[in-house]
């Protein structure tokens, strides 16, 4: 049985297509690197698994069950954006409570299995003591393992975590990296972690999602990241350099990951186009 | 026992003061209290939301409103309430553009005052009422209004209560709350139309140009005075409701507008709590 597999899917937004008849089935319990350039459809694809992106064509199955709006088998991490005043002056757990039965209606209340629930996350990604500091007090890294914990909520099978490393120093990339692994390790849960560098991740994951040219090629690292295979999804000439454990992929003399990602922490150009395809999926 | 002693003797010293000799001055208290009540937990979550930019667009809607219904011989509040409660519904469908949506709220709210001018215009004998509706006229409540008011209040904090759960999930975190199954546009749809509530409330108080000061104000200063969710909605509502009857106190004493006094104190509470009072507050951290 496979955690998340997509059949020949093909999903529009305002007229672009961003994946074209996709197929690719990712197991249970693997952990998988998504990566592609900026507006590939990273988020799109993760908002898809969630039932929240009407498709043009296909199928999508979670834990072999048609996917569907609220589904409590996956757990998701947005990506970071936005700063409401309310959610940094906030504790870390006051937020990550807002989470647990937020779906209900009625006046919030905790009952005893609900704050034993909360207690598990947290302690999962070793946040219990960040989560009576206000969000504004903790650094970035601190902050993702906080709303990490909140994917957990409700024991999911399935974990998308949508850019967790953006805007993180190498150090904090490094420890979130390897919380994610010990959750993989720990709770036997498929994990599809997107990022904008391999590198970071080369160690911890199973195999890579490669997504580009509306295409997306799931494979082991050494299969996907090939000159003739980025090539293709980039459509552009792409060459890969491997220096000791570490992967680059150029285009010309030009550092393909390094440079989306450069962008991204400028708040930049770049940015404002990956939240496009997010904009559109609400309309 | 001692302390039940010392609550009655502060009630009643209160309560024995020269100012609830009056009858406009307690309906004036209650109308005050009920309003404030009400625009500290509403404007809580405008403020959580970030869209207090809205709720100042749907005062000035209801300003057209109001003298729409002047104009036709009906209760100012009624044509307040119908306008807001119109203009929320309809934001709240437009959906939560971010980059769109100051300029459409600003050209909403330009257009209503503008049509609130021309009714104006046909009714110029209401140049006090205008007055009234700009800056609010507590002292001027009658009892049939503050029947309506509390009602309204009632249905509005019922409606708060049901829509709680996903409000506060999809305020602090609309995607992950869209991605569990919360419907977003209808939360957000049934939440402008409270805060239209509110804001008309509030109007009939302060006046439409200063709802900020009761709605907007004690929620900002709830929201740095402390990191708890539900102790800042509580320190929203109280704050909201000390200035509303500390205004009304302080200008029965010195004669001043209401409006002015409530201003003020909403200004100085809100300027103090930006002050950095970061030693008192890791004390205080410390003992909760």
């Amino acid at each position: 049985m496979s955690a998340l597999s997509f059949d020949q899917v093909s999903i529009q937004l305002g007229g672009r297509t961003i994946l074209a008849s996709v197929s690719f089935a990712v197991e249970n319990g693997e952990f998988i690197g998504m990566l592609g350039a900026n507006g590939a459809g990273k988020t799109t694809l993760m908002r898809a698994a969630l039932g929240l992106v009407p498709l043009k064509g296909g199928a999508i199955s979670v834990l072999s069950r048609p996917t569907s709006r609220g589904n409590g088998a996956i757990g998701y991490m947005p990506q970071a954006r936005g700063n409401l005043p309310g959610l940094r002056r906030l504790t870390g757990y006051d937020i990550v409570a807002s989470a647990a039965g937020g779906a209900g209606w009625g006046l919030p209340r905790l009952d005893a299995a609900m704050r034993r629930e909360i207690d598990w996350a947290l302690e999962a990604v070793d946040a219990r003591d960040l989560a009576r500091r206000s969000l504004g007090e903790l650094s970035g890294g601190e902050r993702q393992r906080l709303l990490l914990s909140q994917a957990l909520l409700g024991r999911p099978r399935l974990l998308l975590l949508d850019e967790p490393l953006i805007s993180l120093d190498p150090g904090h990339q490094k420890s979130v990296v390897e919380i994610v692994r010990r959750l993989r390790e720990e709770l036997k849960i498929a994990i599809i972690f997107s990022a904008h560098e391999l590198n970071p991740l080369i160690h911890a994951i199973d195999r890579v999602l490669y997504l580009g040219a509306g295409n997306a090629v799931l494979g082991a690292v050494d299969e996907v990241i090939t000159g003739p295979v980025l090539s293709r999804l980039y459509g552009t000439d792409i060459e890969v350099v491997r220096i000791n454990d570490r992967v680059f992929v150029m285009a010309g003399d030009v550092d393909v990951e390094r440079d989306a990602h450069r962008h991204d922490e400028e708040g930049g150009h770049h940015h404002a186009g990956g939240q496009h395809d997010h904009d559109g999926a609400h309309v | 026992m001692r302390r039940a002693a010392i609550i009655t003797r502060v009630a009643n010293t209160i309560t024995m003061a020269p100012m609830f000799d009056y009858d406009f001055m307690r309906t004036a208290f209650a109308a005050a209290g009920i309003v404030a009540l009400l625009s500290g937990t509403v404007g809580f979550f405008l403020v959580l939301r970030g869209q207090t930019f809205a709720g100042h667009a749907l005062s000035h809607v209801g300003f057209t409103g109001a003298t729409g219904a002047v104009l036709f011989g009906l209760p100012p509040l009624a044509g307040l309430v119908g306008f807001t409660l119109l203009a929320g519904f309809g934001m709240g469908l437009l959906g939560e553009k971010l980059s769109e949506r100051d300029v459409a709220i600003g050209m909403m709210l330009s257009l209503a005052l503008g049509l609130g001018l021309l009714f104006l215009h046909f009714f110029t004998s209401y140049a006090s009422q205008a007055a009234a509706l700009l800056f609010g006229n507590v002292l001027g409540v009658d009892n049939q209004a503050l029947l309506s008011l509390a009602l309204l209040a009632v249905v509005s904090l019922i409606a708060l209560g049901f829509i709680a759960r996903p409000l506060i999930f999809a305020s602090l975190q609309s995607e992950l709350a869209e991605a569990r199954g919360v419907p977003l546009r209808f939360v957000s749809t049934a939440f402008l139309m409270i805060v239209a509530i509110a804001v008309s409330e509030c109007a009939q108080i302060v006046g439409v140009l200063l709802v900020f000061t009761l709605m907007v104000g004690p929620a900002a200063a709830a929201l740095s005075f402390t990191r708890r969710l539900y102790a800042a909605i509580a320190l929203s509502a109280a704050l909201a409701l000390i200035e509303a009857w500390g205004g009304l106190t302080l200008a029965f004493y010195s004669d001043w507008p209401v409006s002015f006094w409530i201003t003020a104190l909403s200004g100085l509470v809100y300027f103090t709590s930006l002050v950095d009072w970061g030693k008192l507050r890791a004390r205080a951290g410390a003992t909760a």
